[in-house]
């Protein structure tokens, strides 16, 4: 194998951590008051300006309750809230180092193996001193040999140990890939139930700072169809260690998914022991307009481009999944049902990714709920590249959620500016439908008018023949009509002699003139 | 006396001499007073035999031939190599997986069973020979060819039949089939059907002997047996294994029974270097190569290398010479195989071989080994019935055992686990 690149103890990394927000501090109810989202962007900006964003180091936080998950299990919130103590201070590999020992002294069955976890400490430091506490047989140097000795553990497994298997780089197990698949997750099964396999199989994965295309696997996508085995990734101290410990105390066999990135983050974590569910997935940040699924180093990038959100007028809603096999669809539903949004960000590739499957859950389970296509950010397809310039462009940056988020948002006119409130919405689909039934009003107006403009015209037009027509109309409709009567109307009299006042002459000399009287 | 046990009959695939040992004995780190240990790199005739003995003090070989033990033996107290007890155990066990083999034929013809079945038959002596020999606790790790490996390991023919036939009461409910038999109650840890998977499992079972011992403190003397074929000895899985089993001086035997074909692939074929006890020395371990054929003889080396595990020496590496007398499957029509070579084999028959012992050795008498196979054979067929009685699996079989816990399904949509749903015991829920 080629060599890895070894992160110092005790220095910071160049990847500035963004913790999760307190949720205690945006506990604001999401009402359409416009008066309290205002003063919510007052906290968040005195936030941003001291301590959640921007800081290389969580220290800041020591004060502040941690953040309990969304679905709260009772060992979980039991630490965080019951918690008197301040807590200790740590980075990310020592968390996982104490959560390794605690179990280590908890349980004797539990052991390590890998490459250079004994006397090497581990390449990432998470072994470090346990072969001196333990003994070279519980913490085993193995030689190079994937397939064998990830083998062994679930052999060892069947008869009773719990062995903590360590791949030195995630993609290393590609090599182990027949042992992980057929026996870790199948043997269980073939085996009618007899024997169990309570292995965890740990190592850090993910792209780091230009480690090359093979020590840039994301191997979540590889594994994710293997029935029988779950799959968690961590993200913070928190739940380094917390994950950890379940992983250890759980008869299934694990997959802790660590990043190479994250090793040197620092976080205060509880003195009291704690687990976290391997179920669950974590509230980060509360929010209305949107919900952003993602896990491991994605998580800040996405909390990165959520300060940048924030600035702009969105209420971004983050979850870290951390259980990447199965998915905890509970958090993940009530917060679909709650933004109609889904926006997923991860580091796997486009293709076959968790993020594809998520996206899948998420549309077979929720589609009624959604007001958007889910869009999914993921790596592009291809050998993560040597070149600084060209590893940045593989992976998701915080620019391009801040591009997803607002392409998302714009479907309906919602929160396009600072102040933007449901009751906005609602408003302007009223004044849509009063324009509506104006237009309507207005066309039957003119409608009417036209119709006595006609009936005026043909009055004035026709009038003659309508005043006679309407007499006859009245004649015959009269019963005491007589058309012999004359005196009714002497000036339009047709019976009268043309010759009005013509009397009648008697002296008449001409004797031909028949007259007859008798 | 001219059986076929003879001693100085040995397989003729070892034409090595003298000037070779050296290089191929690597100095391992064993105190020069272990005992002798089988498996020679030299051909030895009777004549050899001293100049061995001899130099044995000062080489510190841990390597001894077969035939050199077998002939102590009966030079130093002139008494038979098994009692009549052993014998007839032996001898039930093989012809339980004769019949057993013999049945399965029939059966998938008649069509109570499908998929790949693999047959045994001709091999008997490698898992008589081994299994007789291991406690309830010890483990056995397998291949594919595994139902006779159960069967000598404790498993019942009822559970064994009603598995392949894919019932509810087969050794794994029916979930496994031909090429998974587990008993954890018998520690019959599979079953595999990729070649070499099997084999870091079965170290792994080895180094949880040793954690036992070494770091829990507890009194284990559990070792494993883990058995494959000559295929396997070109995987990298095998390599890997024999490495950290001696790096780590693992409580493990590596069997290879060598029956020369990989389905149609011969061994000479396919391997640089046919001869695969040598591959042992190589990386630490004592290689032994003995005739699979007879179970005597398989067992003399399986009781040395056993022993040598238990005590905490470390691994070794048996290469059985063996052969089997059908195809690779049920499915394969076997044309590739020479017809000579079959009646070779054939004629080895470690069944008829072991009688033809018992009897010249009047250890038994053909009335009892005839009440033997009438009793094995009654065995069988009521298995086989049984079998046939019992249920199909169910419908809510199917999400069972897929996790130990079932909360591995994850939470539903409606914030309950999957498992507690209530159609997750019916088999429909939606996982």
């Amino acid at each position: 194998m080629s060599a890895i690149l070894l992160q110092g103890a005790g220095a910071a990394t160049s990847l500035s951590p963004f913790n999760s927000i307190d949720s205690s501090k945006l506990v604001a109810p999401s009402r359409s008051s416009l008066s309290v989202r205002s003063k919510r962007y007052i906290v968040a900006g005195s936030d941003g300006t001291n301590k959640s964003f921007g800081s290389s180091s969580l220290v800041a936080r020591r004060s502040e309750p941690l953040i309990p998950n969304a679905v709260a299990t009772k060992a979980d919130t039991a630490a965080s809230s019951t918690s008197s103590k301040p807590g200790h201070e740590l980075l990310l590999f020592e968390a996982l180092q104490e959560g390794l020992e605690e179990e280590m002294d908890r349980d004797p069955h539990v052991c390590v193996m890998g490459e250079d976890v004994g006397h090497y400490g581990g390449s990432y430091k998470v072994t470090k001193g346990l072969a001196d506490k333990f003994g070279d047989l519980r913490v085993l140097d193995t030689p190079i040999c994937e397939n064998a000795f990830t083998g062994m553990g679930i052999g060892a497994a069947m008869i009773g140990l719990r062995p903590v298997i360590e791949g030195m780089n995630m993609g290393f197990l590609l090599l182990a890939f027949n042992q992980i698949s057929n026996n870790c997750g199948m043997l269980h099964y073939t085996s009618g139930g007899q024997f169990t396999i309570p292995v965890v199989i740990r190592g850090p994965g993910g792209v780091g700072r230009q480690l090359g295309a093979e020590h840039s696997q994301r191997l979540e996508s590889y594994f994710q169809s293997i029935p029988g085995i779950q799959m968690v990734a961590c993200s913070t101290p928190y739940n380094a260690k917390g994950l950890m410990k379940a992983a250890i105390r759980s008869e299934n066999p694990v997959i802790l998914f660590e990043h190479v990135l994250l090793y040197n983050l620092k976080e205060t974590i509880p003195d009291e022991e704690y687990i976290c569910n391997l179920e669950e997935a974590e509230m980060v940040r509360p929010g209305e307009h949107i919900t952003i699924l993602t896990y491991s180093r994605m998580r800040y990038h996405v909390m990165q481009a959520a300060k940048t959100l924030v600035n702009k007028g969105y209420d971004p809603e983050v979850i870290d999944i951390r259980s990447l096999k199965p998915f905890d669809l509970y958090t993940i539903g009530n917060s679909v049902k709650k933004t109609h949004r889904v926006l997923i960000v991860e580091e796997c590739m486009r293709t076959g990714g968790i993020g594809a499957s998520l996206t899948a859950a998420i549309n077979e389970n929720f589609h009624d709920y959604l007001d958007a296509p889910v869009m999914c950010l993921s790596s592009q397809d291809v050998p993560t590249p040597y070149a600084g310039t060209l590893e940045e462009w593989t992976v998701v940056q915080p620019a391009q959620i801040v591009t997803a988020v607002e392409q998302l948002c714009q479907g309906t006119g919602r929160v396009k500016q600072r102040g933007g409130t449901e009751s906005e919405a609602s408003e302007k689909e009223r004044e849509k439908e009063r324009k509506i039934s104006m237009a309507a009003i207005t066309s039957a107006v003119i409608a009417i008018a036209g119709i006595i403009l006609g009936w005026i015209t043909i009055e004035l037009a026709c009038k003659p023949c309508l005043e006679s027509g309407r007499e006859a109309i009245d004649r015959s409709l009269n019963p005491d009509y007589d058309p012999d009567d004359q005196d009714v109307d002497t000036s339009s009299d047709v019976r009268s002699p043309l010759i009005p006042n013509h009397p009648p002459d008697n002296s008449d000399p001409d004797p031909s003139t028949a007259i007859k009287s008798v | 006396m001219a059986t076929a046990f003879a001693p100085t009959k040995l397989t003729a695939t070892v034409p090595l001499h003298g000037s070779q040992e050296n290089r191929l004995l690597l100095p391992i780190r064993l105190a020069p007073s272990s005992s002798s240990f089988l498996g020679s790199t030299r051909s030895l005739t009777v004549n050899s035999s001293r100049r061995l003995n001899h130099s044995n003090a000062t080489r510190r070989s841990p390597v001894v031939a077969v035939q050199e033990v077998v002939k102590e033996k009966q030079s130093t107290n002139n008494s038979l190599l098994i009692t009549k007890e052993e014998g007839l155990e032996l001898y039930e066990d093989m012809i339980l997986g004769r019949s057993f083999e013999d049945m399965c034929a029939q059966m998938y013809y008649r069509g109570k069973m499908f998929g790949f079945v693999h047959l045994y038959n001709g091999q008997e002596a490698v898992s008589t020979g081994f299994i007789k020999l291991l406690t309830k606790s010890d483990s056995v790790v397998s291949t594919y060819r595994d139902h006779v490996h159960a069967l000598s390991k404790g498993v019942s023919a009822r559970a064994v039949m009603s598995e392949l036939f894919g019932k509810v009461t087969g050794c794994c409910r029916g979930q496994g089939g031909s090429m998974h038999m587990f008993s954890k109650e018998h520690n019959m840890l599979g079953g595999f059907a990729f070649i070499g998977e099997g084999i870091p499992v079965a170290t792994g079972a080895a180094f949880s002997s040793k954690y036992r011992r070494e770091v829990l403190k507890q009194d284990c003397e559990d070792v494993t047996v883990a058995f494959f074929g000559d295929g396997t000895c070109n995987n990298g899985q095998f390599y890997e294994c024999l490495n950290m089993a001696a790096l780590y001086k693992l409580p493990i035997i590596f069997v290879v029974e060598n029956n020369l074909w990989a389905i149609g692939m011969s061994h000479l074929r396919a391997t640089s270097d046919p001869e695969i006890w040598k591959k042992g020395p190589a990386f630490g371990m004592p290689g032994v190569h003995v005739d699979g054929m007879d179970v005597l003889k398989v067992r003399e080396v399986a009781k040395e290398a056993v022993t040598r595990a238990r005590r905490g020496e470390g691994p070794t590496l048996v290469e059985c010479e063996t052969y089997r007398f059908r195809g690779h499957s049920l499915a394969d029509p076997d044309e590739l195989r020479d017809a000579a070579e079959k009646a070779k084999y054939a004629a080895r028959d470690p069944i008829a071989a072991l009688k033809k012992y018992l009897i010249e050795n009047k250890l038994a008498k053909e009335a009892e080994l005839k009440s033997i196979e009438k009793k094995i054979d009654e065995l069988v067929e009521e298995a086989v019935e049984f079998a046939d009685a019992s249920p199909q699996p169910g419908r809510s079989q199917l999400l069972e055992n897929v996790f130990a816990d079932p909360k591995g399904f994850g939470i539903g949509p409606d914030g309950r686990y999957r498992c507690e749903d209530p159609k997750f015991t019916e088999g429909t829920a939606q996982v």
